[in-house]
């Protein structure tokens, strides 16, 4: 294997803006997450692929204190997000994915809850939500229930209670599904500049292709392990970003069988 | 194809057995329940058959009518449907309409509704078994009849799908549904009085139903044996062609629905109104507030409970003017005040996977309590003030007041603690956010029962001080008991109060993870 060894890229560096250590998580009989490590170094956009069910997910709500790890620890710019929670979780934004959202608000009031429930101050919350909205091309739905969005216009609102308080680090599962190409374009060029000006993003997606435009670091994760991870340049390793990808985890089948498809 | 629709339902059946044994509880209890009253009927139809003919006919007939009614009704007020073998999602297999018709048709005889429907119609064969002639005839009807019932829910539920989806529809339909259940009692003992007093006019009454696409299945079997074979003829044609024109019906719904599904909409609305949001103050706990607030008002589960509470003084006085003492109604408050108080215990478990969101911006424990409570407390302490004065204004004994006041504040005030020690720490299966509020998802039914009774034990046992007070007053009669009571009531139950305020905020804080993963499993 010549992907540099997981969590090599900047060992244990100060500048961490994510650092896990050995994080495991079993369901039952089923280990969904088998000691990953992984530094995520500051001002980095970082992007976690693998294919359905390789944990990243799990792995990401271990990171932000949304799921207690049975091993391992998540430390976000030095702050231990498990011995110290509320601390920890002042410095990120969390966009979780399969969670449901108070969706009887209306996606303003969303936005403005997600502002309060931080302690932010009325007049702040009230000056970023319009320009969110704005931003998320929300303005015209703002006064419409939750409940009523489409799923691209959910995804855009839960990014936005995300972004609301200016965190450094920004975790995002799945953050582009079902978000039409426009708004997708829009959400990018903020991330751009969100980075560009110090902040970190943890993006996860299967759409290799995305993370290979978009983003700077990359890991891969299949079976509840790392495979590789660093620059995407490292990682890629002179392939591309797919290619790569499918040769880590190993699940290419290739033409064989199916023949009869061919026939019709 | 028919055979693999059914064998279709039936694994989808059996593998939602599989995965929760708990499920298999609930089938098994709804199943039970649903035994006892088919036993019955079944026996009250075998009795029937030494019964007059007109009394046997007039009892099928009304009962065969309203389990068609039933069926026509209850699964769109109740958005109970079963979606198991849902039309839609067949679109892509290019199943012939027919099949598909005759296979959806008798799946929905699979499950508890549809079995129970079968057998007892199926004993009405019983009932008219006075004769070779007769039982062919209620054999006849009672098929026509059941198959009447399902495709008459299946065109109901097909033509109202995109209404049903509708969220705003779902909200209504499930409130007004909570009318009738809170005033069952009342309306059943109305509509057994009426009966009793019109029994010279029900066979009437079922001989002009049994005209009607309603009635006329189940009548063929009476007719027969009373010797009217020219009206059963009829009766079976208008039962034909009501079952033909059904069909037909769903047909055409089907063909339209398939190809266009369910849309609902809603226009696009601007922002600017931030409601109680910006009303309240704007701090974490009055954000909790400002949202726990707008749920009661805009969450049917939530607002169901507000439509019970102006229904009970109304079932309470009912009772009264059957027994003629009004002593019922002192519960009035105390009684509110502990449905009201209660309500939020289950709170985490409404939010269900939406908690992650006070859970990912690290709101204090307490915020998320204290918000949570006085939500409910606004209006709750309104009520109970207004139930506490009401009695004691009907009954004209002012003496009673600050007894009445101070064992109902109590309840109030040490319930919403209590709620707020264990919704920080147990779940309990719930409705799911956007459900009808009758629809309870199969899960921990162990842990939610236990969870209630013991909470339940809990409270009394930290009212009792109140309770106390309460009997020593009607005991004695001394109006000091009373005022102690106010007192204790107040002072002792904002002590309850707030310490589970604290309490639940530090559980809170220190199971928020685990309070999430267990509210996943019901997702």
């Amino acid at each position: 294997m010549t992907a540099p060894i997981p969590g090599q890229a900047s060992n244990s560096s100060p500048v961490a803006a994510l650092s896990i250590r050995g994080l495991a998580k079993r369901f039952g009989g089923k280990i969904a997450v088998d000691g990953i490590s992984l530094e995520v170094p500051a001002g980095s956009f970082f992007g976690i692929v693998g294919p359905n069910g390789a944990g990243k997910t799990t792995t990401l709500s271990m990171a932000t204190g949304l799921l207690r790890p049975d091993f391992g620890t998540a430390v976000v710019h030095g702050v231990d997000v498990w011995q110290r929670p509320l601390e920890a979780k002042r410095l990120m934004g969390i966009l979780p994915d399969g969670v449901r959202l108070f969706d009887r608000l209306t996606g303003e009031q969303l936005i403005t809850y997600a502002g309060l429930l931080r302690g932010m101050d009325k007049d702040v919350v009230a000056a970023r939500v319009g320009e969110l909205l704005a931003a998320m091309d929300l303005s015209q739905d703002a006064g419409t229930l939750v409940v009523d969005y489409s799923a691209g216009m959910t995804k855009k609102i839960a990014l936005a209670s995300a972004l609301i308080h200016a965190p450094r680090l920004l975790v995002l599962d799945e953050p582009f599904e079902a978000v039409d190409p426009v708004s997708a374009a829009n959400i990018r060029s903020i991330l751009d500049r969100y980075v560009d000006s110090g902040g970190t993003v943890i993006v996860s997606s299967h759409v290799m292709d995305l993370v290979q435009r978009m983003c700077d670091h990359v890991a891969v994760v299949a079976k509840g392990r790392l495979l590789a991870a660093g620059t995407v340049d490292e990682v890629r390793a002179g392939a591309s970003l797919e290619d790569r990808f499918v040769q880590l985890v190993g699940g290419h089948s290739h033409t064989e069988g199916l023949e009869w498809l061919r026939t019709f | 194809m028919v055979a693999h629709l059914l064998r279709l339902k039936l694994t989808l059946l059996r593998n939602g057995l599989r995965r929760s044994p708990w499920q298999l509880v609930g089938m098994a209890i709804a199943g039970l329940y649903a035994l006892g009253v088919v036993a019955t009927l079944i026996i009250a139809l075998v009795l029937l058959r030494n019964a007059g003919p007109v009394a046997a006919h007039t009892a099928v007939v009304l009962g065969g009518s309203a389990a068609v009614l039933g069926w026509a009704v209850i699964p769109v007020v109740a958005s109970a449907t079963d979606m198991t073998l849902d039309p839609a999602r067949f679109t892509t297999f290019a199943i012939p309409m027919k099949q598909m018709l005759a296979g959806l048709a008798l799946g929905g005889l699979i499950g508890i509704p549809g079995l129970a429907t079968t057998l007892v119609a199926l004993s009405t064969v019983v009932t008219w078994s006075r004769g070779v002639l007769p039982a062919l005839a209620a054999l006849a009807g009672a098929c026509l009849g059941v198959m009447t019932c399902i495709v008459l829910a299946k065109v109901v539920t097909t033509a109202t799908a995109s209404l049903a989806a509708s969220r705003r529809f779902k909200d209504i339909s499930a409130l007004a549904f909570m009318v009738p259940m809170v005033l069952l009692g009342p309306i059943v003992a109305g509509v057994g009085r009426g009966i009793s007093a019109s029994t010279g006019f029900l066979p009437e009454f079922a001989r002009t139903l049994s005209w009607t696409p309603l009635g006329a299945p189940w009548s063929l079997g009476g007719d027969i044996a009373s010797g009217r074979p020219g009206q059963a003829a009829v009766k079976l044609v208008v039962s034909v062609a009501v079952l033909g024109a059904l069909a037909w019906c769903w047909k055409l719904l089907l063909e339209r629905a398939l190809v266009t599904p369910p849309y609902a909409g809603a226009g696009k609305r601007r922002g600017g109104r931030l409601g109680l949001f910006g009303v309240l103050p704007a701090t974490p706990a009055g954000a909790v507030m400002a949202r726990s607030l707008t749920y009661w008002l805009r969450d049917p589960r939530y607002s169901g409970s507000l439509v019970v509470i102006p229904l009970l003084p109304v079932v309470l006085a009912f009772q009264g003017t059957r027994t003629g003492s009004y002593g019922s109604l002192a519960f009035l408050a105390p009684v509110s005040a502990f449905i009201l108080a209660w309500s939020i215990s289950a709170d985490v478990s409404y939010d269900n996977t939406a908690f992650a969101l006070h859970l990912a911006t690290g709101v204090r424990g307490v915020a998320d309590r204290l918000g949570r409570a006085l939500a409910c407390m606004t209006f709750a302490l309104p009520v109970v003030l207004v139930f506490s004065v009401g009695y004691v204004a009907f009954t004209r004994s002012w003496t009673g007041l600050p007894g009445q006041l101070g064992f109902s504040l109590g309840i109030l005030f040490t319930g919403l603690g209590l709620s707020s020690v264990v919704s920080a720490r147990y779940t309990v299966t719930v409705p799911l956010p956007g459900d009808s509020p009758f629809k309870k998802p199969p899960g921990n039914v162990g842990q939610t029962l236990a969870v209630q009774f013991v909470g339940m034990l809990v409270l009394m046992v930290l009212v009792l001080p109140e309770a106390a007070l309460l009997v020593v007053q009607a005991v004695t009669g001394n109006v000091l008991f009373g005022w102690l009571n106010l007192a204790v009531g107040t002072i002792l139950g904002l002590l309850l109060f707030l310490t589970g305020i604290r309490l639940g905020g530090r559980w809170l804080e220190a199971r928020g993870p685990e309070l999430l993963a267990q509210v996943t499993v019901n997702r």
